[in-house]
């Protein structure tokens, strides 16, 4: 039993940084319909930068808003020169860009920091939480840092004007542009924000999975999956379903079919999710108007 | 992007020959290269025939697949199980790995008949980056091998033909690639293929029509898979050797690039788009261990701002040009 409850909280640890991952794919998809298949790998990079600054002396929690600030600003940049010429292209253009950058960003990951496995530094202190034997300090504190990521979003989109005309340009561009908002910097914002929560997610796992170019790769998978699970255009939703999953993950993982098909679980699940309730637990169900 | 590739005015007879005059080329290679280009040529060509499965299934009837190497490891690893294992010919490894992949490609295909575009797209990565797990798996170990993956022998040349072992297999895979691509001809121009197009530019009005549009897209990625499978099969035996770590997400994405520069929807542009990922990466490989990477990502991006129809595009468009300007001469 108790080594039960140890595994359903590990999942729910790596579920917070799945249920953040899985938020700045929903924050990108709730604005302009697209599957951003290279968050994975912007966080990534956004993580050897935090490593960078560490190495360089500053203190973790200097390098790590200095790494959201950097990730914020270059996400945004990227909506405004790759992704916004993009707008009306067709699906496949889309998904084609997203692979390319998903690449480079690999590529110059590789090449920048090299691809050998580093160590990366956890704020939190190696020792079991308060001395209980069921969580470490790490654990606790990503789900910390998850928990408080959501709560600021919601504080910002529910509660400050500037929250409210992103939801607006998000759920009706043409309306909002009418009614004076400038869309575009919306979006750019919507996909700063994206980063940012991207960045964090990577932050919190590298102490777990270590530092390399690849790290990344199976952590989308799940927030793929949690996202899907959750319903793809509901914030909540991403939440909830990336701490299903990962609750789902170590469990399955554990008792069923054994770690080195963990992913493979992933894979299902989408699977699963897509056929049985393409919305998504929490997703509003789409209707195609002919 | 995807209207332009799909019907260049051309008449089937200049491209008959055409295709007869690359293929004597192709076959005279044999005699003028030896060794390890020989073996680089292989597999162009194994590379070209599952390329031409992906368009298949993205570019004439608009499913993405980002996940097709792993019908390329199922083809792979068919055939390095059938003829390590169970010691059968090669020549019948090749249909026999075509026939799993068909079935293996129609039974993802008819869950996938749920997924429209993206998510299939998203479905599909999932897919490419899950598959060497997969192959890894331990209870399959005694067929697969592991992650030690199986070492297997090329053939010789029969009926004592004096060719070495590479300029009998490049021969074989000439034939096998030939045979496919008249195959895929065949269909895209067929009703069949005309279906296909109609799903991937209007799946409602393509329905309403009557065409059965389940039928013809699990079908559709059960023929891709058919095609790539082969291609994966023709690259075991050129290699000698089937591991998990060949069929990477990596492998996945190439055959996206692949695709991309030769052309979406594009029957030929798959021998150009074959080329360029064989070679570009180990041209990279000079820079950085990571250059590759990045040379697809920027490729990708490039050709979907500046030439979204990739090479074969670039053709129909110079072709194009020059009957422009010779119309204005003669008027």
């Amino acid at each position: 039993m108790e080594s039960f409850i140890q595994q359903l909280v590990a999942g729910l640890a790596t579920g917070s940084i799945y249920a953040s991952l899985a938020l700045a794919l929903v924050m990108i998809y709730q604005a302009t319909h697209q599957v951003n298949f290279a968050q994975g790998e912007m966080a990534m990079f956004s993580t050897f930068i935090a490593w960078t600054l560490i190495q360089f002396g500053l203190p973790y929690w200097v390098a790590f808003f200095a790494t959201i600030a950097f990730s914020f600003v270059t996400a945004g940049v990227i909506e405004f020169v790759v992704i916004r010429p993009l707008h009306k292209a067709a699906e496949l253009s889309v998904v084609v860009v997203f692979i390319g950058l998903l690449m480079i960003y690999h590529s110059a990951a590789g090449w920048l920091f090299g691809s050998s496995i580093k160590e990366f530094p956890s704020p939190f202190s190696k020792d079991a939480w308060y001395g209980g034997q069921l969580m470490s300090s790490h654990q606790v504190g990503s789900i910390f840092v998850a928990l408080c990521m959501v709560a600021v979003l919601f504080t910002f989109f529910r509660f400050t004007t500037l929250g409210l005309t992103m939801r607006a340009a998000a759920q009706n561009p043409g309306s909002s542009r009418l009614l004076g908002v400038n869309v575009g910097r919306m979006l750019m914002l919507g996909w700063g924000l994206a980063g940012a929560i991207g960045a964090a997610a990577g932050m919190m796992v590298a102490p777990v999975v270590f530092l390399d170019p690849g790290m990344m790769m199976g952590v989308l998978i799940y927030a793929f999956a949690g996202a899907l699970l959750g319903g793809i255009d509901n914030p909540v939703g991403a939440i909830v379903g990336g701490f299903l999953v990962g609750v789902l993950e170590n469990l399955i993982g554990t008792y069923v079919v054994g770690t080195e098909l963990k992913l493979s679980v992933a894979l299902v699940l989408i699977v699963a999710v897509l056929i049985v309730r393409p919305a998504g637990l929490l997703g509003r169900r789409i209707v195609q108007r002919v | 992007m995807r209207t332009k590739s799909s019907s260049a005015p051309r008449s089937s007879r200049t491209e008959i020959l055409l295709a007869l005059s690359i293929l004597v080329c192709a076959f005279m290679l044999t005699f003028f290269v030896k060794g390890y280009v020989l073996f680089q040529a292989s597999m162009v060509l194994s590379y070209a025939i599952a390329l031409v499965g992906l368009n298949l299934l993205t570019g004439y009837n608009g499913q993405i697949s980002l996940g097709h190497g792993a019908f390329y490891a199922i083809g792979a690893y068919t055939t390095g199980i059938l003829m390590d294992r169970v010691g059968a010919s090669y020549w019948a490894c090749v249909p026999a790995s075509g026939l799993v992949c068909l079935v293996a490609g129609y039974a993802f295909g008819m869950p996938a008949l749920k997924l429209q575009g993206l998510y299939l797209a998203l479905a599909t990565f999932a897919l490419g980056v899950v598959t060497p797990q997969l192959l890894k798996y331990k209870y399959l170990e005694s067929w697969t091998g592991g992650v030690g993956g199986i070492v297997l022998t090329k053939p010789s040349a029969p009926f004592g033909l004096s060719l070495s072992d590479d300029q009998w297999f490049y021969l074989f895979s000439l034939v096998v690639t030939a045979f496919m691509f008249v195959i895929a001809r065949n269909l895209i121009r067929s009703g069949t293929g005309r279906a296909m197009r109609a799903i991937r530019d209007h799946g409602i009005a393509a329905e309403s029509m009557g065409i059965d549009n389940s039928h013809y897209k699990s079908m559709t990625f059960g023929v891709s898979a058919a095609f790539t499978g082969v291609g994966g099969a023709l690259s075991a035996i050129s290699i000698q050797f089937v591991s998990p770590d060949s069929f990477t997400m990596f492998l996945s994405i190439s055959l996206l690039v692949g695709m991309v520069v030769g052309g979406v929807g594009t029957l030929w542009g798959s021998i150009f788009g074959a080329a360029f990922i064989m070679f570009v990466p180990g041209l990279a490989e000079g820079i950085s261990k990571d250059a590759a990477w990045g040379i697809y990502g920027l490729v990708l991006i490039l050709f979907m701002f500046v030439m979204p129809g990739g090479v074969m595009g670039l053709i129909a468009r110079a072709q194009t040009a020059f009957h422009k300007s010779r119309n204005k001469g003669t008027a």
